[in-house]
């Protein structure tokens, strides 16, 4: 359950980033995985060049880790993705190429090695468990009824980041433009929105959700130069489920995905999770092709 | 979007490079009394990127140092031996690609190392296609089960089906006889699941559940819970670049109330012991293929093998005691170069005409003693199997260190052949 939490948090603020970049610009960005991949890296790099707490370098990279993917991004946006107009085809492949250019450059930097990020705190919480034995009502502390700190605090900083981003899409001038910018591109030109600056900056808040993502996850699994390819299949799924370019339907389709992905694993098994979340994509694009919150296109 | 690993030009670069500085070293003078000083060339199958990295690297290390040792010596039959190396990106389809790189482009006399057995899989017929000799350092079964070719040899590690049966005794006896078995969902955790199941049925035990994970899982702590609640032992073997992960969720999941935990050091090859989160490990029993930690007793040949790969004694690189070995299954390249050796000088080899010769001599070969070609220990060879058998080692982790405990003897390890190469042709 808890476990499914996390996934569940991770992954929301993972394709959240990919479908504000959909939403906004009509992007579908391959490479978002990448971004994943590049902020678990740096959390490395930050963490391991700052030493002393965990906690310090742990902060560091939490701070550092989206900015910098943020910066590729933005690019990424300005040398690759304006020059082909955002022709939609064009930038899938263009993508495509930049998945490749970001795991190898990992690849050739990083090397092939996983390598773990300390947590800034961790502790084992166990849960009790009551039966009936031979005094009566008994408590005790089976295998496996645990938890840990440091996940708990990951579903609570997933929950807070999500927050402030709606905060920000609706109540801030920022957020308003980007709507603007998503409604109708033409008409914000007209209005004087400097859309291309807008996308680059679109751009970058999309791979620096994922790479904060993946500086929460990394204390529990490892960076990897090819971790980047689970997090943008589910992404993908996700999207597809919620509604492209929908905020509260990719919240929601996470939120689905990854619980039932962490109960179903525990109760049943791994594999058939997975199967499931690929059925209900199947089943989404038979029956409501624009997506659970999607807006019908016009 | 299928993951697809690029050819790694660095480190062909790197190799091409290793293979002109030996040729180019002034070795003439000691090299001259051959009838061809040309060397012979070793095409190296090497897992340098994808989910056998850590592997490949250390591998790599132990290749060169026992090609220096070898070279030192004169070489074979005269002739200085240059390694080839080319990334695998531990795929089996690469794997078959690298093989016939060796065999058509860089003019190799044999291929060596591979370690993952999907990928053994996926080459070994490309190496019976091109008659290319293929000695393989990977502890599958599948080179002794048959399933392979005349071309493919293990005659320097000993496989999988021989480990767990002689462990089965010792579980049954000092840990407990109802065992829950964690293993990696490929050919090697199969070979895992299946004969340590029979091993431990025939002590007397059982095994409750089998829990297959994908090899690139990167969370775990989903599969545990169908960890049945009468489990007296956890038998775990887990591979690929999270195996951190997997263990210290392992010790997550049970906290201070674990059953016994008796795991293939494959689980925490080329981690540190000392990794916060493992110390629940202390008191839990490992298989080793050669001890991690330098024992009491260590060997002269242990020791000469650690220095001359840069090995310290807590089995760390000597020049970063963060770059944990993979010490339990590397000297098998060691050993497979000073067969290949000895294979070639016996067969009198001269050139890529003489390979039958060459695995005839090898499939000749029986019991290899102890000694600075074998610094594991003593070896048996089965020249109809293809495959060595030799003695394995448990150790127990006491104060952070893995101390051995039991030491098997090679008849422990024997079963029955299941397959005569020799009587397939060439």
């Amino acid at each position: 359950m808890l476990e499914g939490a996390v996934g569940a948090a991770v992954l929301a603020l993972t394709a959240l980033g990919l479908s504000l970049v959909f939403g906004v610009m009509r992007v579908v960005n391959v490479a978002h995985g990448e971004f994943f991949m590049l902020g678990a890296v740096i959390a490395w790099f930050v963490a391991t060049s700052i030493g002393g707490h965990p906690a310090v370098g742990f902060v560091a990279a939490l701070a550092l880790a989206p900015v910098i993917a943020g910066l590729v991004a933005v690019l990424v946006d300005r040398l690759i993705l304006k020059p082909v107009k955002y022709d939609p085809e064009a930038t899938i492949v263009g993508t495509i190429g930049v998945l490749y250019i970001l795991q190898q450059t990992a690849l050739m930097t990083y090397g092939p090695e996983a390598r773990p990020v300390e947590p800034p705190f961790s502790h084992r919480i166990a849960l009790p468990w009551f039966e009936w034995g031979e005094n009566g009502l008994a408590m005790f502390y089976p295998w496996g009824l645990s938890t840990n700190s440091y996940k708990l605090f990951v579903i609570g900083a997933a929950i807070a980041i999500l927050l402030a981003f709606w905060l920000i899409m609706t109540r801030s001038k920022a957020g308003l433009i980007m709507r603007a910018t998503q409604l109708d591109r033409e008409t914000a030109l007209a209005f004087g929105i400097p859309v291309s600056r807008v996308y680059s900056i679109v751009f970058g808040l999309g791979a620096g959700l994922a790479a904060l993502a993946a500086v929460l996850i990394v204390p529990i699994q490892q960076a990897h130069y090819l971790m980047g390819h689970d997090p943008l299949l589910l992404s993908f799924i996700v999207v597809i489920i919620g509604g492209l370019g929908s905020v509260r339907g990719t919240v929601v389709a996470a939120v689905l995905i990854g619980m039932s992905d962490g109960i179903i694993s525990v109760f049943l098994s791994p594999t058939l999770a997975k199967i499931i979340a690929t059925l209900l994509v199947a089943l989404v694009l038979v029956f409501r092709p624009q997506g659970l919150f999607g807006k019908k296109p016009a | 979007m299928t993951r697809k690993l690029m050819t790694n030009r660095r480190t062909v670069l790197k190799g091409a490079a290793a293979g002109g500085l030996l040729a180019a070293a002034p070795l003439a003078a000691r090299f001259a009394s051959a009838q061809s000083s040309a060397p012979i060339k070793i095409g190296f199958q090497q897992h340098s990127t994808g989910i056998g990295a850590a592997y490949g690297r250390w591998y790599g290390r132990t290749t060169e140092a026992a090609v220096k040792m070898i070279n030192d010596a004169g070489g074979i039959n005269g002739r200085p031996v240059e390694i080839v190396a080319e990334d695998d990106g531990t795929d089996p389809k690469r794997g078959a690609e690298v093989l016939e790189k060796f065999a058509n482009q860089s003019g190799c006399d044999v291929a060596f190392g591979t370690l993952f057995s999907h990928v053994v899989i996926g080459s070994a017929p490309a190496a019976g296609e091109l008659k290319l000799p293929y000695f393989v350092v990977s502890e599958g079964h599948h080179v002794a089960s048959g399933m392979l070719n005349r071309y493919t040899l293990q005659p320097g590690i000993t496989d999988v089906k021989s480990q767990v049966q002689a462990m089965a005794p010792y579980v049954s006896e000092n840990l407990g006889k109802k065992v829950t078995m964690i293993y990696p969902d490929f050919a090697f955790g199969h070979d895992h699941r299946d004969y340590f199941t029979a091993a431990i049925e025939a002590q007397g035990g059982e095994v409750l559940e089998q829990i297959a994970i994908p090899p690139t899982e990167t969370s775990f702590t989903k599969y545990f819970p169908k960890i049945p609640r009468d489990t007296e032992v956890i038998y775990h073997v887990m591979v690929g670049p999270a195996v951190l992960t997997f263990v210290k969720e392992l010790g997550e999941f049970f906290g201070p109330s674990r059953p016994e935990i008796f795991g293939f050091i494959d689980s925490l090859e080329a981690v540190d012991l000392a990794s916060p989160g493992l110390e629940f490990l202390e008191g839990t029993y490992f298989w080793e293929g050669n001890p991690r930690y330098a024992q009491e007793d260590q060997t002269s040949h242990d020791k000469m093998f650690r220095e001359a790969v840069g090995v310290d004694a807590n089995g760390a690189s000597v020049s970063d005691p963060k770059d944990v070995s993979t010490y339990a299954h590397m000297f098998g390249c060691w050993e497979t170069l000073h067969i290949i050796k000895a294979g070639m000088e016996a067969a009198d080899y001269q050139g890529p005409a003489d390979r039958a010769k060459l695995i005839e001599a090898v499939e000749a070969m029986t019991d290899m003693p102890e000694g600075d070609a074998h610094p594991q220990g003593p070896k048996r060879f089965n020249g109809k199997t293809h495959q060595v058998f030799g003695v394995q080692y448990i150790s127990k982790v006491e104060d952070g260190k893995l101390v051995k405990v039991h030491t098997t003897s090679i008849e422990d390890t024997l079963y029955p052949d299941e397959v005569d190469y020799t009587t397939m042709s060439f």
